[in-house]
């Protein structure tokens, strides 16, 4: 059973490989140039090198439970080096996405509930109002930690950079706007 | 006079008005229209992509649509938006499964889109655009005085073909001389500031950003100049949360590049937003600029 995962053909990288710029992840040499570029390998369970690895492994949980791409900033640098023309970034997208799909909101990554709450605050308006998002944000995870946000959040307030009312589309934009996402929801994703 | 469609964004009705007050001023300085894009919605940015690729890449394709009709270069000043754009448009062109959806999608909307929107980036606008001596024959203030890091962040160089090397950019360095300023060498001038995971992962995140500034403080920067609002906000509005949280003194005012432009141009404080840079430039402008 082993032996059959470590070949590399396994359903979770089938799954990984067709999702758009997850294709090329069969390709890997293990080169480690990705970890070695990312800002966030020595706080990531895994690095992005172990993390495809794990994938290639068949090894699922380990891989979709990890903090590993929920500490991914999409910065790209990993892509930008990688010499077997990999988009490690896309990987760690497509395995946010099943992660959620999969495992619901985990306590530990705090990063899926603001990504949830960002989406659904596009679908409803459009837009992304800052200030009503912060506090929804914190108030679901962590209030304690709101306490550490507010200086900064104060600051952007008082300067004139975080507006009560939030900015939203006009009725007939968004009237638009939502029957072309409930398509593409109902078209069931990629 | 030169047009383009102008995607603002919506960091520019929130944490950064001033990029989108200063760019307008800037770009009417320098004959360029930016006529904002009617109606248009968030770009999805990467949370959604996460939650719904397929919904995120409609987002966007909405805008491009939109754009098309119109049939000028898009626009985006902030570099999320400008990667997101850009995406879409790539996957749109090499995946005709993706495409096809896209197009079904927008249907529904009753709009259509057929790839052709050329997806750009204010800071290659003004800096590859607009010749140096077209931005120099507007300068009027002395800005010899002020030593410059050009922070160009990550996402601005992203997308392929980059309109700059991707990992040491050259173009804000230029533009920044151009305007008479001294550019002082900055490492660290493509990495990440850490975006959004402000909120989520702030420990972690901060200390990306002490990193930023240690980088131009140790180069002797005067002040830090970036393309986006994510890399502003985090480097501006955290400051703050940096020195309490590694007890460290940094003092270092982060301006839009639009607003270092629309100061060499002699374009007044009020319209280039500079009341609302948290970390002030007053006094260091009033020391080291002559007007
Ligand atoms: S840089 Fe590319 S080839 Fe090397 S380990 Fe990372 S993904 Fe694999
Ligand atoms: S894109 Fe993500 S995985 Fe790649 S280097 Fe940046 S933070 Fe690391």
């Amino acid at each position: 059973m082993v032996t059959a995962k470590v070949h590399g053909v396994n359903d979770f990288i089938q799954e990984i490989s067709a999702m758009p710029g997850g294709e090329k992840i069969n390709l890997c040499i293990q080169c480690g140039t990705c970890s070695a570029s990312c800002p966030n390998a020595n706080k990531m369970d895994y690095t992005p090198r172990e993390l495809i690895a794990l994938a290639r492994a068949g090894m699922r949980d380990e891989v979709l439970s990890s903090n590993t791409m929920w500490l991914c900033l999409s910065c790209y640098l990993c892509t930008v080096r990688c010499p077997r023309g990999i988009v490690p970034t896309y990987i760690m997208h497509a395995l946010e996405h099943l992660s959620m799909r999969h495992y619901r909101t985990r306590p530990r990554v705090r990063t899926a509930r603001l990504y949830r709450l960002f989406s659904d605050t596009v679908h409803a308006f459009g837009m992304i109002p800052r200030l009503g998002c912060m506090m929804a944000y914190f108030l679901q995870t962590n209030p304690l930690k709101a306490l550490r946000m507010i200086r900064p959040a104060l600051g952007l307030l008082t300067h004139g950079r975080m507006p009560i009312k939030a900015h939203k589309l006009e009725p007939e934009p968004m009237k638009q706007l939502k029957a072309i996402l409930d398509k593409a929801e109902a078209m069931g994703g990629l | 006079m030169k047009y383009y469609s102008y995607f603002p964004g919506c960091c520019m009705h929130e944490e950064t008005p001033m990029y989108d007050s200063s760019a307008r001023a800037v770009a009417k300085a320098l004959d360029v229209e930016l006529i904002e894009l009617d109606d248009w919605n968030c770009c999805g940015s990467t949370p959604y992509t996460v939650v719904d690729e397929l919904a995120a890449f409609c987002c966007c394709a909405r805008n491009l649509a939109l754009a098309e009709k119109r049939g000028f270069d898009l626009v985006a000043a902030c570099s999320d938006c400008y990667l997101i754009l850009s995406r879409t448009n790539q996957h749109f062109q090499h995946y005709p499964e993706i495409r096809a959806k896209i197009t079904e999608a927008l249907a529904a909307g009753g709009l259509e889109y057929h790839g052709t929107v050329r997806v750009r980036h204010i800071l290659d606008v003004f800096a590859n655009d607009i010749s140096s001596d077209e931005i120099k024959s507007r300068v009027k203030v002395d800005l010899s005085n002020l030593k410059v890091a050009p922070y160009y962040g990550c996402q601005v160089v992203r997308p392929a073909p980059s309109f700059d090397d991707l990992e040491n950019p050259q173009s804000l360095d230029r533009l920044t001389e151009s305007l008479g300023a001294k550019v002082v060498p900055y490492p660290l001038k493509a990495r990440c500031c850490g975006g959004s995971l402000i909120l989520s992962e702030d420990e972690i995140v901060l200390g990306l950003i002490r990193k930023l500034l240690e980088n131009a403080q140790a180069n002797s920067a005067d002040l830090i100049v970036t393309v986006c609002p994510f890399c502003q906000v985090n480097l501006d509005a955290y400051q703050g949360a940096v020195n309490r949280r590694f007890k460290t003194n940094f003092h270092i005012p982060v301006l839009f590049f639009t607003q270092l432009m629309g100061i060499a141009f002699g374009i007044d404080r009020k319209t280039l937003g500079l009341h609302h840079n948290i970390v002030s430039a007053d006094k260091i402008l009033k020391t080291l600029v002559k007007v």
